[in-house]
């Protein structure tokens, strides 16, 4: 499994990578797309919304089917990557590359809650 | 434990993604479905269908008994080898399965029936022939294996790997298939491309799979079939109609042989029916999502459901087949439930493409929606 060791991961196949800024960048893991097939349609969250871990924030269809994606973290959405609404076939083509939005978390240490790369290893394949 | 054709060590040895279909293990895609989708509408792709069942029909009474159990006439297969699609239904008018039918003269045809209701149709034929007292010979042909090739170039390279084939098969009219030897090659598909479905012993399924691909016909999975039998405007059995579903209500009518006088099973009961469903197709307008079935559709007539939807790779947007209310019609705009939300979708007549070419006007849809 493609898991690079910088980032940290959910149970749900998300990635989370920290930015400089004091931001997260989230997107959904190789093995994700992989499972998904051609994605076809991104619709990530709106920025300035107040979103709780765990929660519903927006969705990833693929021509088999449609899957939420989901805040890893409790904070505000800062941003959300245009980009995808046209090429939606780069999460296809580089799962890690193609971040789906930007959160700023209330709390930063929560990130280092999430799973790590062999964490994520672990509950993917099981 | 599934079944399996006689390719598929060879389809998960090139990396396929398998699934569950009908029973079958069966190839989704190799990769990428979008990819093999393209393929076959701009050049040539290969398909593994040998989870389909062909059944031969033959003796003295197989022409009578035929006419009496499908609902095309099989009377319309005047030359050999000529195909014809029919819908074959119980006597309340549901559609027990849909089928291809060759025939080969008057005693002599092959049925081509889908996999998952192989069982269910070969039980209610021995039955229709029981009552009827027809003397025909039912008999099931297992170790047929079936590959499609479909695409514009689809013919020609099948000709490169089978030189031998050529003679017989380059002045085979579409829906006319012939025999070369043991190989049954009919200019048929379910793609809305040119090609051939090639029928052969399944000893030499791999032999052949392998030629075709060294021909540069490249492999394709059941994902790609259905998003372009989709774009081809063709139904799905289990999905755009079943044994509860009218073939008047599934856009089928032009498969229905009503010319007076002929009897077959279901005619009295769609005869009774009153107004059928409009059957058409939807275009999602302004994106926002992926139409899929059994999504609920909203129109200034009532509701109605899509059967059959996912995304369009040649219209680059989602595309669905829908039954809705007697009297929507092309152009009207709807509105269907994905997910949380409404979307605006148009009705259009189907098909969306045919041989390559985008039938519905994209650029017309986006100045009248936007």
């Amino acid at each position: 499994m493609k898991l690079p060791a910088d980032l940290r991961y959910t149970a749900s196949h998300e990635w989370v990578r920290r930015e400089g800024d004091g931001t997260f960048s989230v997107g959904i893991t190789d093995h994700a797309q992989e499972q998904l097939g051609d994605i076809v349609f991104v619709e990530p969250p709106k920025p300035g919304r107040r979103v709780k871990a765990g929660e519903t924030v927006g969705v990833v269809e693929s021509v088999k089917a449609a899957s939420d994606i989901y805040a890893p973290l409790s904070g505000e959405i800062v941003q959300a990557n245009g980009d995808l609404a046209g090429s939606p076939e780069k999460v296809n083509e580089d799962a890690f590359g193609a971040w789906m939005y930007r959160i700023k978390p209330d709390n930063a240490a929560d990130a280092d809650k999430l799973l790590d790369a062999a964490g994520y290893e672990k509950a993917a394949s099981a | 434990m599934p079944k399996m054709t006689p390719l598929n060590a060879t389809h998960r040895a090139s990396g396929a993604r398998m699934v569950d279909f009908g029973g079958w293990d069966m190839p989704l895609h190799y990769g990428s479905q979008v990819d093999e989708h393209h393929a076959v509408r701009q050049d040539a792709g290969l398909f593994d269908v040998s989870h389909m069942r062909a059944v031969d029909i033959e003796g003295p009474g197989a022409r009578a008994f035929l006419r009496q159990a499908i609902a095309n006439d099989v009377d319309k297969l005047k030359t050999p080898g000529r195909a014809l699609y029919s819908c074959m239904l119980d006597e309340a008018g549901g559609v027990i399965d849909d089928l291809i039918v060759y025939g080969f003269g008057p005693a002599r045809y092959r049925v081509v029936v889908n996999a998952g209701t192989a069982d269910k149709d070969l039980a209610w034929l021995e039955r229709l022939r029981e009552q009827g007292r027809h003397d025909v010979r039912i008999t099931q042909r297992p170790e047929l294996a079936m590959l499609a090739v479909q695409g514009p170039n689809a013919r020609e390279r099948a000709w490169q790997a089978f030189p031998q084939w050529r003679a017989q098969t380059q002045s085979l009219a579409p829906f006319h298939a012939a025999e070369v030897g043991d190989t049954l090659i009919a200019r048929t598909g379910y793609t809305g491309e040119d090609g051939f479905e090639i029928t052969l012993p399944a000893a030499r399924a791999v032999e052949a799979w392998n030629a075709l691909v060294a021909a540069g016909i490249k492999p394709c999975g059941l994902g790609a079939r259905d998003t372009l039998r989709l774009e081809a405007g063709m139904n799905l059995y289990g999905q755009d109609m079943d044994e509860k579903v009218s073939p008047l209500d599934a856009g089928l009518a032009w498969t229905l042989d009503m010319k007076p006088g002929r009897d077959f099973i279901g005619r009295p009961a769609l005869e009774r029916q009153r107004e059928p469903r409009a059957f058409a197709g939807l275009v999602l307008t302004r994106g926002g999502g992926v139409l899929r079935a059994h999504q609920k559709v909203e129109t200034d007539r009532g509701e109605g459901e899509i059967t059959s939807g996912g995304f369009s790779p040649s219209l680059g947007r989602s595309i669905a087949f829908a039954r809705l209310p007697p009297g929507v019609v092309p152009g009207d705009l709807v509105r269907v439930h994905v997910r949380d939300r409404l979307l605006a979708a148009r009705v259009v007549k189907l098909p969306f493409v045919r041989q390559g070419r985008v039938l519905i006007n994209l650029e017309d849809e986006e100045r009248q929606t936007t």
